[in-house]
């Protein structure tokens, strides 16, 4: 379990992290989402013991990060931001490093440096300089590296940032495949990523946990939650129609789709295919939504810059 | 004590894995074959022995040993891998000592190949050997002591050049602390108590017997009091400035 209390964090006059409280359980996939500059990486940096924080500590499995950190760190595998390697060495050459100071030695050195190339698909660059490798291979070196030792805890600093669509894909499977016993923090500001990835999402803005929700409740907030979006012919006269429901609360056309927010009176989506039957407008596309994360994103982040 | 290893001889294969090792032990070995020869008149003395070798070794290392130091830290802050170095369950003072002794164990390399001089010397005549021992040993020392001014400066900034400035100017002013250019700054204004000491600081004085050939405790234990201090003064500012 980590548990982060009145964690905070100044540069000079600057409050990066500002009295950062929660806690997080084995089993869940925590997504610290943010703007840039909301104080992401260095909550992540104090976790893992890099900074020092101002004020406030965090537990980690049991061990403070200040005053027990060489056993808060042993728990934890990390990947900084930008997945800074050993460019000179050899992918070999340095899972081998860090599996030794992970205190592995010998035929256990080489099992688990051949395990973590086995998960992350390493073989073809294993005796390749980290200098001459491509960006998602660098990544996927630097994601070795954290889960060596197979580590209680994992924190993972924009994993899939600057990845293409494939890499990306690959790293969210392996992250899922290890989540079940773990805690893996990550930090993004891709949004599809929360939703993909994480049981949880926490929103930071300004150093100050602005939400903390499932992705999926924190979707609910969306005021598109439950709307109906569609794409017809006579959309001017779909949407005066429509506005008249009782169902619907408002309407909105923007980009050529009209949009009906719900009023929460009886079932909108049924009656919206219904009245549009009746006047025989043609709809070319109608589907139900979720609601919008970066809606809810920018609605939470944009309250506290004000 | 085994991080303190893994992080050395990781260090040393970074060195081997680029040209700076080789690129450095040829520089080395051609000034201090140049300096010997050309400016210390070795075959013109007529004297079976090292002294023109190496009494130009604290020059030599003036600029030579902040150019090999000043990567140590100034480097990892630059590239990130030192919140990687430092998130590993290690303590920061076995990741100084590692880098430290990785650079030191390579200045130690570059001195023992210049072993043909000492053939050479063998050869034209009868020299100490135990002299010329206890010389090659107090130049390395002494080069312990440079490098560990390099090493602590090159934690204070993320710009590599800026670490070898600094350097080369603090290595200068213990090399030549013994000086009355160097005396002169600190008269007027520091109690004569203190300059006697800054007089006593001089690398050159220390260096002096050793590279004869005549071994001095206290100039044993001055240069390692360098290193210890310096390595210290490393880790408060390596501590200071983590994610600053």
């Amino acid at each position: 379990m980590i548990e982060a209390k009145s964690l905070t964090r100044r540069f000079g006059s600057l409050l990066a992290v500002d009295r950062l409280s929660f806690e997080v359980e084995a089993g869940e996939v925590l997504g610290f989402l943010g703007p840039n500059g909301a104080g992401k990486s260095t909550s992540m940096k104090m976790i893992t013991g890099y900074l020092p924080p101002s004020s406030g500590t965090a537990v980690v499995g049991g061990h403070d990060i200040v005053s027990d950190s060489l056993a808060a760190r042993r728990l934890m595998g990390y990947l900084p931001e930008g997945a800074p390697l050993y460019g000179e060495l050899s992918v070999g050459q340095f899972l081998a490093f860090v599996a030794g100071i992970r205190g592995f030695a010998g035929r256990d050195a080489r099992s688990a440096v051949s395990a973590a190339v086995d998960r992350l698909d390493l073989h073809e660059v294993f005796n390749q300089t980290i200098d001459t490798l491509s960006k998602g291979f660098k990544r996927r070196v630097g994601l070795a590296q954290a889960i060596l030792h197979d580590p209680a805890v994992l924190i993972l600093d924009e994993p899939t940032d600057g990845l293409d669509p494939n890499q990306k894909h690959q790293v969210r499977r392996l992250i899922r495949s290890m989540a079940e016993d773990k805690i893996i923090i990550i930090s993004t500001h891709i949004l599809e990523e929360v939703e993909a990835l994480c049981s949880r999402a926490m929103i930071i803005s300004r150093g100050r946990i602005v939400a903390d929700a499932t992705p999926t409740e924190l979707v609910r907030r969306s005021r598109y939650h439950n709307a109906v979006t569609l794409m017809a012919d006579r959309l001017e006269t779909a949407a005066s129609v429509l506005g008249e429901l009782d169902e619907a609360r408002e309407v909105e056309i923007r980009e050529g789709r009209l949009t009906v927010f719900p009023s929460g009176r009886g079932r909108l989506y049924e009656a919206i295919s219904r009245t549009l039957a009746e006047e025989g407008i043609e709809v070319s596309e109608i589907q139900l939504e979720a609601g919008r994360l970066d809606e809810v994103f920018r609605e939470v982040t944009r309250e506290e810059a004000a | 004590m085994g991080n303190t290893l893994m992080i050395m001889r990781r260090e040393l294969a970074s060195y081997f894995a680029t040209p700076v090792a080789y690129v450095f032990i040829v520089i080395f070995l051609i000034m201090a074959a140049a300096m010997s020869f050309y400016l210390g008149g070795f075959y013109e003395r007529g004297i079976a022995d090292l002294e023109p070798f190496f009494v130009f070794h604290p020059w030599l290392y003036l600029f030579l040993v902040p150019a090999l130091g000043m990567r140590l830290w100034a480097e990892e802050r630059k590239s990130g891998t030192i919140e990687l170095l430092l998130t590993l369950p290690i303590k920061t003072g076995e990741a100084i000592l590692g880098k430290f002794l990785a650079a030191w164990v390579f200045l130690g390399l570059a001195l023992a190949l210049t072993f043909p001089i000492w053939i050479t010397v063998n050869y034209l005549g009868d020299p100490d050997n135990g002299a010329i021992l206890t010389a090659y040993l107090g130049s390395w020392l002494m080069a312990g002591g440079f490098l560990a001014i390099s090493s602590c400066l090159s934690a204070a900034t993320r710009n590599q050049v800026v670490a070898f400035i600094l350097a080369v100017v603090v290595c200068f002013l213990f090399l030549l602390s013994g000086l009355p250019m160097v005396l002169d700054l600190f008269r007027g204004w520091l109690p004569q108590v203190l300059i006697d000491t800054i007089a006593r600081m001089s690398f050159l004085e220390h260096f002096n017997a050793l590279s004869r050939g005549v071994i001095d405790v206290r100039d044993v234990v001055y240069f390692s009091l360098v290193i210890g201090v310096w390595l210290i003064a490393n880790r408060v500012v390596l501590e200071m400035k983590r994610g600053g």
